[in-house]
């Protein structure tokens, strides 16, 4: 049951037109926990001076990355929406790196899961940024 | 009473701005992969996010992907705050928008945190954003954005961020 889940959350979150535009890719996804990897890209610079990856590609990889996790989750039916999502920005990714999620979904309720996640780029000790955010509970189709 | 200037031409006034502007907005990749547009009337500016399918979070309903709709309200955020920071500089000729063009961009603010709140899913259809400085000191700034698609008066979305300001010596 829960590897099925969890082949259902890869598909449908692969399908996601924004994921591949962002060039998402899984790592890991797992009973409510899901890691995922973005390329470093030029287009998704948001200072043209240093390279940086712009906050919002970041939000969205994050995003993404709750999601899957929460939908993974083995008490979950199988859908979400994010209700809200609050990101801090520990500091800029290093220009030319990957940037790699992880997000953990740590308590589900009938209505709503709770997500934790962080982001990270080839330092493994200092984040990028860190996200915490309260997600629906519904069925994959409504 | 001394006599006061007279005022510029109106297209020279309207041409400064708007090339101050294009050289922001512009500039930045990001903000031309997802197709923002910021439209301006005097100084206020409202952000246009043209939907395309590239935009879609969920196939299914179809929806605006949360990611699109947070980074949407940032950018708003971060070209609001820029703008009212550069606003006294281009009102005076000081900002230079063909330096900028050639890449030169200023410093822009840098974002501490952002939280958004997701109050309906976002249709396939053209989404429009304001942001409003509730604060705007030397360091820290905070920014609040309103998102909505064909109604005004129900925001599909709404953000609160905090941001560092450019420090121009130490």
């Amino acid at each position: 049951m829960a590897a099925d889940k969890t082949t259902i959350a890869k598909q449908f979150i692969s399908a996601i037109p924004h994921a591949k535009a962002l060039g998402m890719e899984f790592t890991k996804i797992e009973s409510g926990v899901a890691e995922m990897r973005m390329p470093y890209d030029e287009r998704f610079v948001g200072d043209p001076k240093t390279g940086v990856i712009h906050g919002g590609a970041v939000s969205a990889l994050l995003d993404t990355t709750c999601g899957a996790a929460v939908m993974s989750h083995p008490k979950a039916p199988g859908g979400t929406a994010t209700i809200d999502l609050r990101i801090d920005y520990m500091r800029a990714a290093t220009p030319g790196q990957a940037l790699r999620t992880r997000a953990h979904c740590y308590r589900i309720t009938k209505n709503v899961a709770f997500v934790r996640a962080e982001a990270l780029d080839d330092d493994d000790e200092v984040p990028v940024a860190t996200a915490a955010g309260a997600f629906t509970v519904e069925g994959l189709t409504q | 009473m001394s006599p006061s200037k007279r005022p510029e031409p109106v297209q020279i006034v309207k041409q400064r701005r708007d090339a101050a502007l294009n050289a922001l907005v512009h500039g930045v990749p990001y903000i031309k992969f997802l197709g923002i547009e910021f439209d301006r009337r005097g100084d206020e500016l409202t952000a246009v996010l043209p939907f395309s399918e590239k935009l879609i979070g969920n196939p299914f309903l179809p929806a605006i992907h949360g990611g699109v709709t947070a980074a949407f309200l940032e950018v708003t955020a971060i070209i609001g705050l820029s703008w009212a920071y550069l606003w006294d500089d281009i009102e005076s000729g000081k900002f230079d928008a063909e330096r900028l063009v050639s890449g030169d961009l200023p410093l822009l603010p840098k974002t501490i945190d952002f939280t958004v709140d997701y109050l309906r899913s976002g249709l396939p259809r053209d989404a429009y954003a304001r942001a409003q400085i509730n604060r705007s000191g030397r360091r820290y700034a905070s920014v609040h954005v309103e998102a909505w698609q064909d109604n005004r008066h129900r925001a599909f979305a709404q953000g609160t961020g905090h941001f560092l300001m450019p420090q121009s010596n130490g």
